[in-house]
């Protein structure tokens, strides 16, 4: 399980790469990997946005992450998990958020992937601010929590 | 005792800080910190709050040395 919050530039594919590499012990435990990768839109609410400033809590954004991905490995068969997000300055197509879950189906693999990015946006505390061609502004759109099928 | 308050994003920028240091004569909760820290602004509806970097209601018990945080509702992932 890896948790990481960073303010340097996410690739995803290598990270992905990466962390199943530490995963050779277990190899053949895991029959497929469910991602979610976010990335920064150039528009959002009618506007043309240039650059995003992302913000967090650091200590409290990293465990409460942590606990997450204990709650889905409780929840899920799961092998391992990576949730890795990117703080600071980011621009159009940069990744913002990296999510990885191994296991041994298709269906626990999804699920866990769908409850952490949802709680993720939910209630992991980052704050986004856009730049755009009217100046600065905040987000403020939250969204629901997961809820089970 | 003292204890720091932390404030983040537009909540930040409308308080005008990112942190303060409160000397307290008496444990309080979280609600009556705010007040202490901000006497001239109401407690927003939208706010969450967090004491030693855990989520907590308004009725949390603050005491010495504790870090208690206020910010809006948050916009990752």
């Amino acid at each position: 399980m890896k948790i990481a919050v960073t303010d340097q530039p996410l690739n995803p594919w290598k990270e992905l790469a990466n962390h199943e590499a530490l995963l050779k012990d277990q190899a053949g435990k895991w029959g497929g990997l469910a991602t979610f990768i976010g990335t920064m839109r150039d528009y959002n609410e009618g506007e043309t946005i240039d650059a995003l400033w992302l913000e967090h809590y650091p200590g409290m954004t990293e465990n409460y992450l942590q606990r997450l991905a204990h709650t889905a490995h409780q929840r899920w068969e799961i092998v391992d998990t990576l949730i890795l997000h990117r703080v600071g300055q980011i621009y159009p197509a940069d990744t913002i958020v990296i999510i990885g879950v191994w296991s041994a189906h298709r269906a626990p693999a999804f699920e866990a992937c769908r409850y952490l990015i949802e709680e993720l946006k939910h209630r992991a505390p980052f704050w986004k601010q856009e730049t755009c061609s009217q100046g600065c502004r905040w987000v403020t759109t939250n969204t629901p929590p997961y809820s089970a099928p | 005792m003292t204890i720091t308050v932390k404030f983040f994003a537009s909540l930040r920028e409308q308080i005008g800080t990112n942190q303060l240091k409160l000397t307290l004569h008496t444990p309080l909760t979280m609600e009556q910190v705010w007040t202490s820290a901000c006497p001239n602004t109401p407690l927003p509806e939208y706010l969450l709050m967090a004491l030693n970097k855990e989520y907590v209601q308004a009725d949390a018990i603050v005491k010495e040395g504790d870090e208690v945080a206020f910010f809006p509702p948050v916009t990752g992932g």
